[in-house]
């Protein structure tokens, strides 16, 4: 299939993954974060780790959207849903994020009228077809989905639609990333930076990690070959004792970002002071609220929210591991309090997330890591 | 109750938090206390470590919390939800647990026991199969085929799979009221068709209508019997090292044309179900070789839920190769633009066989020698180990676990 996979030939792979291994110094470790969840994704789906050497780990980073909103939030939306007449519209993959009282479809057997859509704009259909109910769309995600909740924004005001609002989640990556390189236990060497969000926000705004904190940063695209290039190119900037920002997502992300997007979501939203991170706690100016001018399309300021916050529990360590100071078998509540059928913390929810592979399938890393160490 | 943005950690709402504070988070909380508080004892009793307690190496420790994880799966299988949600019906994890807390616990017995798709029974000497299943599938009519013939074929290759010739099947019809006369016609015209292709006679039948929105138009539960001639006893606990994993078929069609055709989505793409009637195929399957172990229609959890049955059942482990599963450009270029894996999206006409690899060439013959089985490929092994685990060698060339879904495939946002 073209476009696919010519982005996953097993021998220039090959040829990458020697080319790494090369880049290697003897008895050094190195830890590379992988920002984004679909980095994740593409790494666990195509077993691109089976390509790197034992030297080498990756760190699955903060950048899965539905895994970092609080349970709080997720609360919040539960009562908004509950609210007579009102449609709430999610997508997919928020639907088995657990709050306090279960997740979304849990509600959903509850007889909320919950519905999955695959834009925002399918939200608006709804809307329109269903004039004397209130319909609101749960908004998550990063840069790459706040345009076209910003566009749905834009489009509802211009109808003129009555019946539609945002529930806001969205969430912006460089707080999170500076959150994590703050941390006094950094034990990170390099980043690959998220390859959609940047198609939004372009690579300038990386510029401070590479110049402040001294570590290299190469945007990443999502195919298993974009990824394996990207650890090239940063192990490379290591070797060489370089810290820059690289992008090797370069046929879709433009340095200087996508301005039209970036516009939509500047005359609809503005940063919030704080908001609150599954795993990693309060980070200011993380997140996105809707602009006043759009007051009526905030479901935050039409309906009553509880606002109820659910704190981490204390043992939970999510934001250790997320900073790959701690392996998931070393947080204290995995395994017993924390487990994918009852998640406590981020890295748990999402199957993808460090703790839950490690759950499902941490024997088995094992029993690899000793055969290979025994050949 | 505050309205408005709630943007910083509040002091007020120190109640609030007491209030959120979610139940089952205390009690998974109360249960790891009472662990580690188990496992300290055992430790301080235990001739290790008497005395100051000292932390313990890190790769025992880690094998503490493998252990832990292991002994939780082997636990019974309790279903935690208290309600019904769409995940018990998707074929995955929860309909799994659902069937062995509730029904298997209630109704247990040895027929019922091997969970497979048909149960087999001993008659006066014959040996018989018996399913059923009903059918909720929207919308009723889609490209390739709608629920009639999925209703006939459904049921006949479920028996079919267990190594029976179908024979009789019954048919109950759920109609809503309203439903238009004109579309049941058709769909029982269907039926018909599907019956005769399959060489089965529906002899036996049942109708209800329930008021305007108790049901989706309408629902149909087909129950089906079939005659085992041959001596082979199939199923999937009877896998072994070394023998080949076998699909009849490119998977995916009919999963991906149902989602395509609820018209959700915006896409459009030249496929069409594959609801076919496997009897034959099976027939001559079965004729060619002896080798057969267990057969398996890849329905509901697709072609990875067959497999890790495969693993659970026979305690082996499996290893297929991604290069050797047929999958049409049309359900790969939907799933990648979905975000889902074909391999857990339903089949109505394809079958997974499990084959002794001595008898692997003239199975494979023997079904490529069939119109539904043209495209059959082996597309892996079973293996000593890891048991219980499927394992997908990636067309890239590294490897990864073909795990249970908990429900149905989410399409992803990031």
């Amino acid at each position: 299939m073209r476009f696919v996979d010519e982005f996953r030939d097993a021998d220039k792979a090959h040829a990458l993954a020697a080319r790494i291994a090369d880049l290697c110094e003897p008895g050094r470790q190195y830890k590379l974060m992988e920002v984004c969840g679909g980095h994740t994704h593409t790494i666990y789906k195509h077993g691109l780790e089976d390509y790197l050497p034992e030297q080498i780990t990756l760190v699955h980073g903060p950048g899965c959207p539905v895994c970092v909103i609080p349970m709080g939030r997720v609360d919040d939306a539960m009562a908004l849903a509950a609210e007579p007449d009102v449609i709430m519209t999610s997508f997919g993959d928020m639907m088995r994020v657990p709050g306090s009282n279960g997740s979304f479809f849990d509600a959903k057997a509850r007889g909320t009228d919950i519905r999955m859509v695959y834009s925002p704009l399918d939200s608006l259909k709804i809307a329109r077809q269903n004039p004397d109910k209130r319909v609101v769309f749960m908004a998550i995600g990063f840069e790459t989905t706040a345009p076209s909740t910003a566009m749905t924004v834009l489009r509802a005001a211009n109808e003129g639609l009555k019946n539609f609002s945002i529930f806001c989640n969205h969430v912006t990556i460089v707080p999170a990333i500076k959150a994590i390189l703050d941390s006094p236990d950094l034990r990170l060497d390099g980043f690959l930076g998220p390859g959609h969000v940047s198609t939004v926000i372009g690579c300038r705004p990386y510029e401070f990690i590479a110049r402040d904190y001294g570590k290299p940063v190469v945007v990443a695209g999502f195919e298993p070959l974009d990824i394996l290039q990207s650890i090239y190119m940063l192990m490379l900037q290591l070797a060489n004792g370089q810290s820059t920002v690289e992008n090797q997502y370069s046929r879709v992300v433009p340095w200087h970002g996508n301005v039209v997007a970036l516009r939509a979501i500047g005359q609809t939203m503005e940063l919030r002071p704080y908001f609150e991170w599954r795993g990693l706690g309060f980070i200011s100016h993380s997140a996105l609220k809707v602009r006043e001018q759009y007051a009526s399309f905030d479901a935050e300021l039409l309906f009553s929210v509880p606002g109820v916050r659910v704190a981490d529990p204390k043992a939970c360590q999510c934001g250790e591991v997320l900073k790959g100071v701690l392996k998931p078998w070393e947080c204290k509540v995995f395994g017993t309090a924390c487990t994918p059928e009852t998640p406590i913390g981020t890295c748990m929810v999402s199957p993808e997330g460090a703790c839950a592979a490690y759950y499902n399938y941490g024997r088995l890393t094992r029993q690899r890591v000793k055969e290979a160490t025994r050949s | 109750m505050t309205t408005g943005h709630l943007d910083q950690p509040a002091t007020k709402d120190a109640p609030a938090l007491a209030r959120g504070s979610a139940g089952w988070v205390a009690d998974a909380l109360r249960e790891h206390d009472e662990h580690e508080r188990r496992e300290q004892e055992a430790q301080d009793t235990g001739h290790v470590h008497r005395g100051s307690p000292q932390p313990l190496p890190g790769t025992v420790r880690e094998e503490l919390v493998l252990e832990r994880i292991d002994r939780a799966r082997r636990a019974r299988p309790r279903v935690k939800e208290e309600r019904i949600t769409m995940s018990h019906g998707a074929g995955g994890k929860a309909t799994q647990t659902l069937i062995e807390a509730i029904f298997l616990d209630a109704f247990r017995n040895p027929l019922l026991e091997p969970l497979e798709d048909a149960a087999r029974l001993q008659i006066n000497g014959s040996r018989l199969a018996l399913t059923t299943d009903s059918y909720v599938v929207r919308p009723l009519f889609f490209p390739g085929g709608d629920i009639g013939d999925l209703a006939v074929n459904g049921t006949v290759n479920d028996l079919a799979m267990s190594g029976a010739v179908p024979l009789y099947l019954s048919s109950g019809f759920i109609l809503e009221e309203g439903f238009p006369v004109a579309d049941l016609s058709r769909i029982v015209a269907s039926m018909r068709a599907a019956a005769q292709a399959a060489g089965v006679q529906i002899v036996t039948g049942d109708t209800k209508v329930v008021e305007r929105g108790k049901a989706d138009g309408c629902y149909i539960n087909t129950a089906g019997v079939g005659l085992i001639e041959h001596e082979t006893d199939l199923g999937v606990a009877h896998a072994r090292p070394g023998d080949a994993i076998i699909v009849s078929g490119p998977i995916g069609d009919h999963g991906i044309t149902i989602m395509l055709a609820r018209g959700e989505l915006d896409i459009e793409a030249d496929v069409q179900s594959d609801t076919a009637p496997l009897g034959g195929l099976v027939a001559g399957l079965l004729a060619q070789t002896t080798g057969v172990r267990a057969l398996r229609d890849a329905t509901r959890g697709g072609v990875a839920t067959i497999l890790n049955e495969i693993a659970t059942a026979a305690d082996v482990g499996v290893m297929v190769s991604e290069d050797d599963i047929p999958v049409r450009d049309e359900v790969r270029g939907a799933s990648e633009l979905l975000g889902i894996d074909p391999m857990y999206v339903a089949c109505e006409g394809r079958l997974v066989a499990v084959v002794d690899s001595a008898h692997a060439a003239s199975a494979l013959a023997a079904l490529r020698a069939h119109p539904l089985g043209e495209q059959a490929a082996v597309i892996g092994h079973v293996t000593d180990g890891p048991r219980g685990i499927v394992q997908l060698k990636t067309a890239f060339g590294g490897t990864r676990i073909v795990d249970l879904l908990v429900g149905d495939p989410l399409p992803r946002i990031c």
